[in-house]
């Protein structure tokens, strides 16, 4: 019997009630999402899975305050979301990275009003710590996908945020890469206690990142339930208890787990 | 490169070019005309334009010429084109004028450029700042117009006023589609200014060439003026090609091979 992990100590960061959205199209409205309401806590790590075009991405955009919602508020720290701003930043896939600048142009584009010496310090401090030493003159297009979306993560990191929203960020990458990358994120979201927004489709992915992972259904996304993952990291991906909580979601999306 | 593959590539294009020569030489000889110069008489031709010092007087006179107009439409066709992609309101409504005058050829223009300058060094440069300005503007806005909301959307994510994401953001992100342009419009730049010569002014290289037929049927000088025209057209671009291999840029030309 694994123990199941304390609430949360932090107080709430992110609160989102009665969230409506729809696009309007020549023809009809799409309704997109629907009564979405969801809590997230300080520190917390928030996956949101649900298949390709449910609106699951819909909804980060509109929290980060890139989209405003037909009906329905985001508070953050209280305050309503009313366009996007530097203490919130959203990692796209790693396409986000601006290719007219260096690997340290691209890390330390968000610290145009620190001190010369200090953003170097940063960016010197955030280029270690997703291991890109030696590539800080490099553009992009020299760099692997990996490489790029580690550029990426450090840009969002460099400006010390509160809140990283990752729109299925690993998405592009191979699959080892991809679990080195996870195993990234996490080490840096436990050194920095970031609040994480975490957009997936892929359910193995959520299930070894999140503290709770949210399930969406298909379009008009509603939230079909809410899953807490009690398991310490690092987390064995071989346990029963993690495999008990794969396999429910995997049954609760309706999905037999084989093949 | 290999030593090998290096000499090929200095050897094959010099043997071509020795080929075409003799061919050239060949036919005047075998036809026997009196118009058209050997190729021996068009190189004693271009010591003659040296040794009068119109060689570099009037290639210095079509490149200031070709720079003042072109200076002027970069001047102007940069900030409107970024405004234009920045504003597509603005753009749906002047799109229509513009591309209602991009196909009339700039040689159209001439009796225009007369009337509102005389015969006279301005008709020419604005026959060139007219040319070179379409391809510019509209490169710049559509550049613009097809900047990424990704990119846009990472920029007001840290915080950048309307301002600083135009220059940090929005202008270095079209900046390879504005080189492109950029090119396109120094090509036809050069192509124009040796019209206009012919026309407007007594000086520069497309002067060189009507008035050497019509002063004495001069061929051998009309034929080095044109082989001035054209290795000097190639440095241009070769000048212009080398700015879109700066690494800033570089990511915008992959598809080209160097």
């Amino acid at each position: 019997m694994i123990p199941v992990r304390e609430p949360l100590p932090g107080r709430m960061k992110i609160e989102i009630r009665g969230l409506h959205m729809a696009f309007r199209t020549e023809e009809n409205d799409v309704r997109v999402l629907e009564d979405i309401a969801l809590d997230v806590r300080e520190g917390e790590f928030v996956c949101i899975l649900g298949p390709s075009g449910c609106g699951k991405s819909t909804l980060l955009n509109i929290v980060a305050g890139f989209l405003a919602p037909t009906a329905g508020s985001v508070r953050i720290d209280g305050e309503e979301v009313r366009g996007p701003d530097p203490r919130r930043i959203f990692v796209f896939q790693e396409r986000g990275v601006f290719p007219w600048l260096t690997v340290e142009g691209n890390i330390g584009f968000g610290l145009g009003k620190l001190a010369r010496d200090e953003r170097e310090r940063r960016i010197a401090h955030y280029v270690r710590l997703v291991g890109l030493e030696g590539f800080e003159k490099a553009y992009p297009h020299e760099l692997s996908g990996g490489m790029k979306q580690r550029v990426e993560v450090a840009r969002a990191f460099a400006v010390d945020p509160d809140v990283l929203f990752l729109d299925e960020p690993f998405g592009a990458l191979d699959s080892i890469t991809r679990l080195v990358m996870r195993g990234e994120l996490l080490r840096i979201w436990r050194a920095e206690q970031k609040t994480i927004l975490f957009v997936t489709h892929d359910i193995e992915e959520s299930v070894q990142l999140a503290d709770r992972v949210v399930v969406m259904t298909a379009r008009p996304a509603k939230i079909r339930r809410i899953v807490p993952i009690n398991l310490p990291h690092p987390r064995d991906l071989s346990s029963r208890h993690y495999l008990e909580l794969r396999d429910g979601i995997f049954e609760e999306i309706g999905l037999a787990h084989k093949i | 490169m290999t030593a090998r593959r290096r000499l090929e590539a200095v050897l094959l294009p010099a043997a071509a070019t020795a080929l075409l020569i003799a061919l050239w030489d060949a036919a005047v000889r075998w036809t026997g005309t009196s118009v058209f110069p050997s190729p021996e008489a068009v190189a004693r031709g271009f010591a003659e334009l040296a040794r009068k010092g119109l060689l570099l007087r009037y290639s210095r006179d079509s490149l200031l010429r070709v720079a003042a107009g072109y200076g002027a439409a970069l001047a102007v066709g940069i900030p409107a084109g970024v405004f234009l992609g920045w504003r597509p309101a603005a753009a749906r409504a002047v799109n229509p004028v513009i591309q209602l005058l991009r196909p009339i050829s700039p040689l159209a223009w001439i009796p225009v450029a007369i009337v509102l300058f005389g015969v006279s060094n301005v008709a020419a440069i604005f026959l060139i700042f007219l040319a070179s300005l379409f391809p510019i503007l509209v490169s710049a806005m559509n550049g613009v117009r097809g900047v990424p909301a990704m990119y846009r959307d990472a920029g007001r994510n840290f915080g950048l006023s309307q301002r600083a994401l135009l220059s940090r953001v929005v202008f270095p992100a079209a900046l390879p589609e504005i080189l492109t342009g950029l090119r396109l419009a120094l090509g036809i730049a050069w192509i124009v200014v040796v019209a206009a010569e012919m026309i407007a002014v007594d000086s520069g290289l497309g002067y060189l060439v009507i008035d050497s037929r019509n002063a004495g049927k001069r061929y051998d000088l009309v034929v080095a003026a044109m082989l001035l025209i054209g290795a000097i057209g190639l440095l241009l671009n070769i000048l212009v090609q080398r700015v879109s291999r700066l690494r800033a840029v570089r990511w915008g030309f992959r598809e080209e091979t160097p």
